[in-house]
């Protein structure tokens, strides 16, 4: 018994898994950033009342969210800067950084317009129609009246596309972010492949660590924040 | 003893005599609207579908300044339609509907302006949930007219004063008594300062002890000369305080009178069949 946990003393002597998990974190961080500003965005589109816009919205959503991430990860790297030659940075590993978090933006956005557009759902219509009837136009009502009460009905799916985001951070390493947990982890097994089952439970219980806070914490939130009627 | 629903000054005393068809009873409001001004709002020849179900058919109506107009009828007669067509929270397929002599505007900046001028009280309220009962009343005024703050919070008290319940400006709206929410939506609407307002069912989500605070504030409304547009089942109301009474049943004006005249000598079938299922208890 001691000896397995000498070995996670090993791993964490040789490797620097919290600095592993610190890029994933900020990569979370950014990527959620850019996804609940783009969502929002699509959520406001698709409950526009303008056709054109409702039904951009809805292809956004229906492309990105069936489009598997992975796909969008290398098409960021080979397509957008390897073809493209579109930089967001002239640092090499901030770029790739960059690329990643915009990959992870562009398809968690998808989900997060759904969950907003499930937290407007449960804003009763009325609320709209009173907001119309003192001459509200559909921005200010959508930003003063219906949006501050549909995030605070959609804390609970948000925090389950949130907790989804954590988890795929690292597929950034398909966008070349060599330092992220996936990466890391890839690299210890081939160079101590005999610390397997060490390497697999460092992962599992690091995102473990992560995730449930986020969930204790959106259970607590949306308790709290809902809106009596 | 009569349904206390349909006579609210039956509870408030219970030696009024019941008021059944012909009874006579007092009048709240003695102005008269000045029908030789512009009518504050008309609607011509306003047809609306929804599928196949035709809800307003040929409606013409103009309601004077200062008016008071009750529409009632049968569920499914179209009134509510047409109280929501006046600010366009329904749309209609042919015909013209103007407010103070504009047409309403199809969408966009002009039918919010337009809005803005058209007070409206809800059957379930609509108060805005997250916001407390002053934040309701001061929000038109300061996102839509660019009130100051201040100014607008101070108006607001006036008027939930005026409403009777300005003791509960600082609480969020589910935590007032249903009666106390309509108050203050009937407060929001005002601090507009609209031009006309219309109540879809105002007492109609209320239990039966609320319904009398509301009907008082709007009878008092209508005493002030506000222009006011009633759908409502409150036939004590609309004898207290309307000047003409509109009778709607399958989408159509059936029949239009004064109150006394109508409530005492219906003269279609449709309004005659309607009063004695509603006055007969």
């Amino acid at each position: 018994m001691g000896d397995f946990f000498s070995q996670f003393a090993t791993l964490f002597e040789n490797y620097d898994v919290l600095g592993a998990f610190w890029v994933n974190i900020q990569l979370t961080f950014w990527a959620a950033l850019l996804a609940l500003v783009i969502g929002t965005v699509l959520a406001l589109m698709r409950i526009s009342p303008i056709p054109s816009l409702a039904w951009v919205g809805t292809a956004y959503v229906t492309i990105f969210r069936n489009t598997p991430l992975t796909i969008i990860m290398v098409f960021m790297t080979l397509g957008v800067w390897g073809q493209l030659k579109f930089e967001l940075s002239q640092d090499f590993a901030s770029n790739f950084f960059r690329l990643a978090v915009v990959a992870l933006a562009v398809y968690h956005a998808a989900f997060v317009c759904e969950a907003i557009r499930s937290g407007v759902n449960t804003v009763p219509l009325g609320q709209a129609e009173a907001a119309r009837a003192i001459g509200l136009s559909f921005l200010p009502a959508a930003r003063i009246v219906i949006l501050p009460q549909a995030f605070r009905g959609a804390v609970a799916p948000l925090g389950n596309t949130l907790i989804a985001l954590i988890k795929n951070s690292t597929v950034a390493a398909a966008a070349g972010v060599a330092t992220e947990t996936s990466t890391l982890m890839k690299n210890m097994i081939e160079f101590n492949s005999s610390l397997i089952y060490a390497i697999f439970l460092t992962f599992a219980i690091g995102y473990v660590i992560l995730v449930i806070p986020v969930g204790v914490a959106t259970t607590a939130l949306s308790r709290r924040l809902a809106v009596r009627r | 003893m009569e349904d206390p629903r349909t006579d609210p000054t039956a509870a408030a005393d219970p030696t009024t005599p019941p008021t059944g068809q012909g009874a006579p009873h007092e009048r709240a409001v003695d102005h008269r609207p000045d029908t030789d001004a512009e009518p504050v709002v008309r609607l011509t020849g306003v047809q609306k579908h929804f599928g196949d179900l035709h809800v307003l058919r040929d409606i013409d109506l103009a309601v004077a300044p200062g008016e008071v107009l009750v529409v009632i009828g049968p569920s499914g007669s179209g009134k509510s339609t047409l109280c929501r067509a006046i600010n366009r929270l329904e749309t209609i397929d042919e015909g013209e509907i103007t407010v103070d002599g504009q047409p309403l505007p199809a969408e966009g900046r002009a039918l919010a302006r337009l809005r803005s001028e058209v007070g409206m009280v809800f059957q379930s309220f609509n108060l805005f949930a997250h916001k407390s009962v002053l934040d309701n009343v001061t929000l038109g005024p300061v996102k839509v007219r660019g009130r100051s703050r201040a100014e607008a919070r101070k108006e607001a008290m006036g008027l939930l004063e005026r409403v009777g319940v300005a003791n509960q400006a600082e609480k969020m709206p589910a935590q007032l008594s249903g009666g106390q929410q309509q108050r203050v939506a009937i407060a929001r609407a005002l601090a507009m300062h609209p031009k006309v307002m219309l109540f879809d069912e105002p007492t109609s989500a209320l239990d039966p002890e609320m319904i009398n605070e509301v009907l008082d504030v709007m009878v008092e409304l209508a005493r002030e000369g506000m222009t006011m547009i009633v759908v409502t089942h409150e036939m004590g109301f609309a004898r207290k305080a309307a000047h003409r009474v509109v009778f709607m049943a399958d989408g159509q004006i059936v029949e239009q009178a004064t109150p006394e005249e109508f409530f005492t000598n219906p003269r279609s079938d449709r309004a005659k069949d309607f009063l004695s299922k509603i006055l007969t208890h």
